[in-house]
């Protein structure tokens, strides 16, 4: 049995190749009509881990996340070259419905966004969608959506009333439990704690670590100890270019390029 | 001595401070003092009406009032077909017109914002909006009354759609602005149809705003009179075909009030202290609809 260990090859240099990745992304080139927002990107997102990215504000990291669930194409102007493939399926080119892709790739955004409805209805509004369940499994589903994102306990009693009644941090912990409560495939996180205090931070930190067994999490973040504390693997992104990606460990302990070192010392300019 | 020179300069810029800060202070107050000097005068005149309205309008209230027709000169009767008429017309204008204002209200907002059929569409709309409603009552009696030969409840309900349609546009499609992006973004990214995110996301959210605007635009055809004197024209019986004139209480109103009787004049000042608290109801409606969002 240790043979077999000694026998494989050194892979360092290509980190996220192993196992079959769950997102791969090439040559993507991005543009704010006519300004090049993302230049020629090149990136494995690895299956079941969190990956984060970063970098500073403008760098583009949002704007990558926004082209897996295609979201950009809500906005005329901005358009995306290249392949994004999930599970080897060009997003970009697909002839799949959007909506059925953005159901397999759910996404919480910075600011909470709770609908104007009541907690409950904010979880079954998209189980709706796609799944037409009865009242009881429509009971258990938004029950199993809320425990998974540590919210249940706290809104057990009050399933009736607005989501907008939630504090900003419940309501972000709502915004997850109904991304995840149409089973997604992966998870896309974006700056998901940036509104939020430190123990509602905590906790969705601890809820992201949780969530990786299941689902795929790419998570932006400006906050470094975050990317520290809860990814696997990290991205380090500077206006378009992604600079350098790696074992998140690695790539904060002892960074392959010199532009990643000055932005994680803090030495940057 | 250094120290001495410091701390009289640190008096000399605490004194510079105070007098900019009294300065600050005075045109503050005389700013105030014109602010609530505009209110009084605004508000005078208000107050004077609600009491003229309530002082020779309270005498007329009876149950007769909603119970007989008009009279002839000098007897007694009440509006109560002036009242059922300006209902009616009222209630089909806004039912006809508010699904259209919405509808329209949503294309500006959700669908083309800045498309050459929007912008067309937008500066239409503002000239309706500011259009004198004589104007359209003359063009829905050249359209509608002259080429049905009859005056009739129909044509004053499309009078008053036209003025109603322009308030639901504008008010619908500034509700929907105000909805943040961000809603509409996390509604897309469950991978819900547009249609759904419009009507289940977007329009529930800005629901209290878009309902304020049909109940500000009831509140002002309930009180026109121009449009109806040239389509519904009047009935001094009672009548409830719409194919017929039809009485209301803007355009009675007017009749009695230039009328030298004085049981018309009575009933005149009735039908107005009527329109005025319905007026005044749905205002604080909307209000109150708006507050509790």
């Amino acid at each position: 049995m240790p043979s077999s260990t000694i026998a494989l090859p050194e892979r360092s240099s290509q980190p996220l190749a192993a196992p079959e990745p769950k997102i791969t992304v090439r040559n993507l080139n991005f543009y704010y009509g006519k300004f090049h927002a993302l230049k020629n990107i090149n990136l494995d997102i690895a299956r079941h881990k969190v990956t984060a990215f970063i970098g500073p504000s403008g760098c583009g990291k949002s704007t990558l996340l926004r082209t897996f669930n295609r979201m950009f194409e809500l906005y005329p102007e901005q358009r995306a070259e290249g392949q994004i493939l999930l599970d080897g399926e060009n997003l970009l080119t697909s002839k799949q419905d959007v909506a059925l892709i953005r159901a397999k790739i759910g996404m919480v955004f910075q600011k909470p966004t709770p609908f104007p409805m009541s907690i409950y209805d904010n979880i079954a509004f998209g189980v709706k969608l796609f799944e037409s369940l009865s009242a009881p499994e429509m009971d258990e589903r938004v029950e199993w959506a809320l425990r998974k994102a540590a919210l249940w306990g706290e809104v057990k009693d009050k399933l009736g009333q607005s989501g907008a009644s939630l504090s900003g941090g419940q309501q972000q912990r709502l915004c997850i439990a109904r991304g995840i409560a149409i089973k997604p495939e992966v998870l896309l996180l974006d700056e998901p704690c940036s509104a939020l205090d430190p123990i509602s931070t905590a906790k969705i930190e601890e809820l992201i670590a949780e969530l990786k067994s299941e689902y795929t999490v790419v998570i932006v973040t400006h906050n470094m100890q975050q990317a520290a504390r809860c990814s696997d693997y990290t991205a380090y992104m500077y206006l378009g270019d992604l600079i350098e990606v790696g074992e998140t460990e690695q790539l904060f302990v002892k960074p392959r390029r010199s532009e990643t070192e000055d932005y994680i010392t803090g030495r940057f300019g | 001595m250094s120290t001495g020179a410091q701390l009289l300069t640190a008096a000399d810029a605490q004194r510079a401070r105070a007098a900019r800060y009294a300065r600050r202070k005075r045109t503050n107050r005389i700013a105030l003092a014109l602010a609530l000097a505009a209110m009084a005068f605004g508000l005078f005149w208000l107050v004077w009406i609600l009491w003229e309205t309530l002082r020779l309008g309270l005498g007329g209230l009876s149950v007769a009032l909603f119970t007989e027709m008009t009279p002839p000169p000098n007897e007694v009767g009440g509006l109560s077909n002036a009242i059922y008429g300006s209902l009616t017309m009222v209630a089909l204008a806004t039912f006809v017109g508010t699904p259209v204002g919405i509808m329209a209200g949503i294309y500006l907002s959700e669908y083309d914002t800045r498309g050459a059929l929007a912008q067309v569409t937008r500066f239409v709309n503002d000239i309706l909006l500011s259009a004198p409603s004589i104007v359209i009552g003359l063009f829905v009696y050249a359209v509608v009354v002259a080429r049905f030969r009859s005056f009739s409840g129909y044509a004053g309900s499309v009078a008053l759609a036209l003025i109603v349609v322009p308030v639901v546009i504008r008010t619908t499609e500034n509700m929907l602005l105000l909805v943040p992006a961000g809603l509409r973004e996390a509604a897309y990214a469950l991978g819900t149809p547009k249609w759904k995110v419009i009507l289940s996301i977007t329009l529930r959210a800005a629901r209290a705003g878009v309902i304020t605007g049909v109940l500000l635009a009831v509140a002002r055809i309930a009180g026109e009179t121009a449009p109806l004197l040239f389509t519904a024209l009047n009935n001094q019986f009672w009548n409830a075909d719409l194919a017929k004139p039809m009485a209301s209480l803007p355009v009675t109103i007017f009749k009695f009030a230039m009328s030298p009787y004085e049981n018309w004049q009575q009933l005149a000042w009735a039908g107005v202290f009527l329109i005025t608290m319905a007026v005044l109801a749905l205002n604080i409606l909307a209000r109150v609809l708006t507050r509790h969002k």
